[in-house]
């Protein structure tokens, strides 16, 4: 099992929770555990077509997915999954 | 509505002074109330990582974000804003920032810098749920003396 934190903005499709707790060895299985039980918060993380949106972050600790082996990176029991979407802008 | 502790107002305002003519950036970090307004009791300095246009863009490295979150939750607070800064530029928000703009329910401040002074500093509620029905709220901000957000 892996602790997947939520930001705030999507807390409120996750039953208000900040943190869900998940089964599943990889990324992959971990969120689609996480989107099973909180069917709302699928289409702020996903694409139509099942891809993670351009601007959700996943991080395993303290590692970016990205630079890793993305959503087939492998889980421990101890593991924090945490979801960050990106903050840019300016003038 | 968003209540600021002082000494973070002043520390994001002077932020903006620092990176001039860079935009600065950071997070605000606090609790929501029951009310429905945030309370920020620390707004945590980032880096911009925009490395191509960083005197008019900012962007934060999101494994500062993933650190900011934990340091929060040791202190049973949470993300529930940023702020920037407008390098000779008013403080309003553009349509950049509402095009990055990802964080529902969250603040977005941003301070006006004119030839490096701090000038207005107005605060934006993101409302909505996703691209398509998003916009910018004005929000008042109201300042805590020392103390009084803890």
């Amino acid at each position: 099992m892996a602790k997947v934190h939520i930001p705030t903005p999507l807390r409120q499709y996750a039953d208000k929770q900040s943190a869900v707790t998940v089964g599943g060895t990889t990324v992959a299985e971990a969120l689609t555990s996480l989107v099973s039980k909180h069917p709302d918060l699928k289409k702020h993380l996903y694409t139509d077509d099942g891809k993670l949106r351009a601007f959700v972050n996943v991080y395993v600790n303290d590692e970016d997915i990205r630079y890793l082996q993305k959503e087939g990176t492998g889980l421990k029991e101890s593991d924090t999954i945490s979801i960050v979407p990106s903050i840019a802008g300016g003038r | 509505m968003i209540k600021i502790a002082q000494p973070a107002y002043d520390s994001l305002r002077l932020h903006g002074e620092e990176t001039y003519p860079h935009e600065c950036c950071g997070v605000l970090l606090g609790r929501f109330e029951d009310d429905g307004s945030r309370l920020v009791s620390t707004a945590v300095r980032c880096a911009n990582t925009h490395k191509e246009s960083p005197q008019n863009r900012y962007q934060i490295d999101p494994h500062e974000l993933v650190k900011i979150q934990r340091e929060g939750r040791q202190r049973d607070e949470d993300i529930i804003g940023f702020y920037h800064s407008h390098p000779d530029h008013p403080a309003r928000w553009s349509s950049t920032d509402l095009a990055e703009a990802h964080w529902f329910g969250c603040s977005y401040i941003i301070t006006g810098v004119a030839k490096g002074n701090a000038g207005i500093t107005n605060s934006f509620l993101l409302m909505g749920s996703e691209d398509t029905d998003k916009e910018f709220s004005e929000e008042r901000i109201v300042l805590l003396k020392q103390g009084a957000a803890q």
